[in-house]
């Protein structure tokens, strides 16, 4: 593995490595002092041209982790506001001397074109590209629902195991890597959205559609539920565009007490984050004991840093 | 000098000696925590506990054993295809204040015990460490040596030294062979 751009096409032995190197770094995060010289003398550059705080911070804290030097870049007041091309941010970047280069840009594939175009020599983690893939993200869910689900066993998949992804599927690329990931790890995965906003062309991925969360409820036996965020800011055309309006996603779409109440026991509510709270969950879902939203966070700077280690510590990242 | 060098009943002398020196040395088994390398010191360091035990009856072999990984303090990462990451596994306890045994199958250059001291550090602050080997084989590269030692080994560079363990290999021996490729 050079670089870790897409969960499409990752193989299931690879992933499963990430997983079993995740849970020894989780472990290695209970230590007195967490902080290992594995990435002693590396530098990853955290490349954001979309704002995000949670998933830089958890990648910087990876890498600081690891003790590689971190540099962070944003788009917002640098050079790229002033019109310089990716390819020039590249360049300098390369110049710098970067082993890794963590990137979040608001161009789907713009990872890819990072990686392949010849512009810098370090490894490429996708940091989230466009409506394409957030690979990492999917990572650490796959974790979270292999710690509470599946024994966590080093090894194991996700064989056997229900999945719902409810909410915006037509932007999020979240749910893309989900789907990948997730079905290639062996579980069976269930969209749940309004017509509106399923993308042209799902029938081609390995999943089942339900237009209905009542119905998904009814007709699935789920061991998880995510739920995504309403992407607000991406609704340029206003939220009518793709709903009458935000209450009625909420009565049709949103988790509540009451849905909460029909899941299995065993079942458990994820939600990649941030979450608006009374929108696509209720705030008696979003804190209930069956909620992980707060250890996926945790556990994505156990995945982040088994990416990172993967990808920079042996002599394959050095040639 | 090629072929078998230690036989299982060897192997066991040489643990059942180390197990009573370790006692020995520290005039009993208060505070001791044995700590195995991966792969073949996990095993190594389990026999030993069990051994101890058997001399001190309180003291709780399951307990008192457990695992280093090194992976991550490795000083040649960079110039090694990515190794994957061994599980650690520290007595309940902890290690502050404790006589930590590390264990190991061979000890050759020495740099596997200079990772695993800083890993050390990392867990802890132990009153002391101290180094069990089944084999010491020479070569070492930095100022590090064994308390207790299976059996010394004369070898040259080109040679590989295989201990191998029941409990991975399904066999029990202790092998000496011309490594491929340095023929001369």
């Amino acid at each position: 593995m050079k670089h870790l751009l897409t969960t499409r096409g990752l193989p299931r032995d690879e992933a499963i490595r990430i997983l079993d190197t995740a849970g020894e770094m989780a472990k290695t995060q209970e230590r007195e002092i967490r902080k290992l010289p594995t990435l002693r003398g590396k530098t990853v550059i955290n490349l954001f041209f979309e704002d995000s705080t949670r998933t830089r911070i958890s990648f910087e804290a990876a890498a600081k982790r690891l003790s590689a030097d971190v540099i962070n870049f944003s788009a917002k007041g640098s050079s790229v506001a002033k019109g310089e091309s990716l390819k020039d941010t590249a360049q300098t970047l390369q110049a710098m001397g970067a082993d890794g280069v963590v990137i979040r840009h608001w161009a789907s594939g713009a990872a890819e074109r990072l990686a392949t175009s010849g512009w810098t020599r370090g490894a490429v983690v996708n940091a989230g590209d466009g409506t394409h893939e957030h690979p990492t993200q999917a990572l650490l869910d796959a974790y979270t629902i292999r710690r509470h689900l599946a024994d966590g066993e080093p090894g194991v998949g996700l064989d056997g195991l229900t999945v719902a992804i409810v909410g915006d599927i037509l932007h999020s690329r979240v749910a893309r890597s989900d789907a990948w990931l997730l079905t290639t790890l062996g579980a069976r995965v269930v969209l749940v959205a309004p017509p509106t906003l399923v993308p042209l062309g799902v029938e081609t991925w390995p999943v089942e559609v339900v237009h209905s969360l009542d119905a998904a409820l009814e007709t699935y036996d789920l061991d998880a539920i995510m739920m995504l965020r309403i992407q607000l800011e991406r609704m340029t055309g206003g939220g009518a565009a793709f709903f009458p309006s935000p209450a009625e996603y909420t009565r049709l779409y949103g988790l509540d007490g009451t849905r909460l109440a029909r899941l299995p026991k065993r079942t458990i509510v994820m939600h990649p984050g941030p979450m608006n709270r009374g929108l696509e969950i209720s705030a008696e879902a979003a804190d209930s004991p069956r909620s992980v939203v707060v250890e996926q966070v945790a556990n994505g700077v156990s995945v982040r840093m088994a990416v990172l280690y993967l990808l920079l510590a042996g002599e394959e990242a050095a040639s | 000098m090629t072929g078998a060098v230690m036989a299982a009943p060897d192997i066991a002398r040489a643990l059942t000696r180390i197990a009573h020196e370790i006692l020995e040395r520290n005039g009993g088994a208060d505070d001791l925590v044995l700590l195995g390398i991966p792969t073949r010191g996990l095993p190594l360091a389990r026999r030993l506990a069990e051994r101890i035990a058997v001399v001190e009856p309180a003291f709780d072999a399951q307990a008192r054993s457990g695992g280093i990984d090194i992976t991550m303090y490795r000083d040649d990462l960079r110039r090694q295809p990515t190794r994957p990451i061994g599980t650690t596994t520290v007595p309940p306890a902890g290690i502050d204040g404790a006589i930590v045994v590390l264990v190991d199958d061979v000890l050759h250059t020495g740099r596997t015990i200079r990772a695993a001291l800083d890993a050390i550090g990392d867990l802890g602050r132990p009153r002391s460490v101290q180094l069990a080997v089944l084999v010491d084989r020479g070569h070492r590269e930095l100022p590090i040596r064994a308390d207790f030692v299976g059996k010394n080994l004369p070898t040259s560079r080109s040679e590989r030294v295989s201990v191998l363990l029941d409990e991975i290999d399904h066999q029990e021996e202790v092998r000496i062979e011309r490594s491929e490729g340095e023929v001369e």
